[in-house]
């Protein structure tokens, strides 16, 4: 337990350049979502928990590139290997350490953005609710291609194409139980924890390759 | 701790790097690496804590694996595994945490003489301080095992001195270094294998 939290507070500490830009992200690509699409204010309604949605999902996935990189191009992987922890917990501690530093800050501005698309009462509360839900599986399955690609000069683009089919039942279940206040939630539950669950094995086994 | 190597070989891509290398380590050991650029020195301090398989021949420790007796071994290679941001007080502690040390990390920056340097975020110190700061988690965990990859290159005088005193009273304790170097590193009594041209004592 020591070891998890010793690695969840660096992380977090380490995070502190990183959540701004993602945050940043997010909220410019709402913004814009308007400007693009018109004022209809009915037509934004409907398309509001969608659109933020897929500005969470894009937003994840430009923090992620980051996520095990330095760590296995300066060498710390070799050392977090003879920890005596199992590499699998310490991932565990890093994707919590991400959605706590990078994902949360979103969930916690959504229902503002939600707010600038007309959403109101009901629907915002079902689009925070299932962001909170739905978000961690976007760190626990972005991690395992994080983890895969981290060792690549350039494994920003390659990372993307792997990550965002993998983020599509998370964005089916996570906009269909935002904009329909909350039908659909138990699936979305499930998948965050079936990701939890495979996740922090999957993100091992690609890091020791990593490691020769 | 004692560890058996036998008949360990290295290929790497078409170079066949070394062949049929044997030596066994016991507590207060030592293990000096040596031979020139290129001829496997740090591939075969990489397969003692089990990061690298060897192409033939096996390594036990203590009749296991190294990957079962990972979390007791140190290792310092080319990378340093230091984060720009962090002070060098907070590399320390995070080690020491995460290897479940007794928590003197005041005392290893004291040894290594970075207690003034110590809240400096680590993307300022100099080469040689970073050095210093690396081989200060070795003292952060206890470990029967140190592999070192070419420790000193960039120590001054003083810190390599520091650095001989250190490893000699690791040894004097049980511990076991086993080093790489193309330096003349006073570490007596010690197992030295020239890689290119055998094995000598």
């Amino acid at each position: 337990m020591k070891a998890l939290f010793a690695i969840l507070a660096r992380d977090m500490g380490l995070a502190r350049q990183g959540w701004g830009l993602a945050l940043g992200f997010f909220a410019l690509f709402v913004t814009l979502m308007p400007l693009a699409v018109g004022p209809n204010l009915e037509v934004l309604r409907q398309l509001g928990p969608g659109m933020i949605w897929l500005g969470a999902a894009l937003a994840t996935l430009i923090s992620l590139d980051r996520l095990y990189q330095a760590d296995v191009e300066d060498g710390s992987v070799d050392q977090l290997l003879l920890s005596g922890m199992p590499l699998e917990v310490l991932v565990l501690g890093k994707v919590a350490a991400h959605w706590l530093t990078t994902i949360l800050p979103l969930v916690i501005v959504a229902p503002l953005l939600g707010v600038m698309l007309n959403l109101e009462g009901q629907a915002l509360w079902a689009l925070a609710i299932s962001l909170a839900v739905g978000t961690p599986a976007l760190s626990f399955i972005g991690s395992i291609a994080a983890a895969m690609t981290a060792g690549q000069r350039r494994g920003g683009p390659l990372l993307s194409i792997l990550v965002l089919p993998l983020f599509v039942p998370t964005l089916i279940f996570g906009a269909a139980s935002a904009a329909s206040s909350g039908e659909g939630l138990a699936f979305l539950g499930a998948v965050t924890l079936l990701s939890a669950a495979i996740s922090p094995f999957a993100s091992a086994a690609a890091l020791r390759l990593h490691v020769s | 701790m004692l560890i058996e190597c036998d008949g360990l070989s290295c290929v790497r891509g078409d170079a066949a790097l070394f062949q049929a290398l044997s030596f066994d380590l016991e507590p207060g050991g030592a293990l000096l690496v040596r031979g020139a650029n290129g001829v496997g020195k740090t591939s075969l301090l990489r397969m003692l804590p089990g990061f690298l398989r060897p192409s033939a021949g096996t390594i036990l420790i203590d009749g296991e694996t190294p990957a079962d007796r990972a979390d007791r071994i140190h290792f310092v290679g080319h990378s340093d595994g230091l984060k720009a941001s962090q002070s060098a007080r907070q590399h320390l502690s995070f080690w020491s945490n995460l290897l479940n040390g007794p928590g003197n990390v005041d005392e290893a920056l004291a040894i290594w003489g970075l207690t003034a340097i110590a809240n400096l975020p680590c993307g300022v110190l100099s080469a040689g301080q970073r050095r210093r700061l690396v081989l200060a988690r070795l003292l952060v965990a206890e470990r029967d095992l140190w592999v070192l990859d070419e420790p000193t290159a960039p120590l001054d005088r003083a810190a390599s001195k520091i650095f001989i005193d250190q490893v000699a009273t690791y040894r004097s304790k049980g511990g076991i270094v086993a080093v790489a170097t193309h330096l003349d590193l006073a570490i007596g009594n010690a197992l030295e294998i020239r890689l290119g041209e055998g094995v000598q004592i």
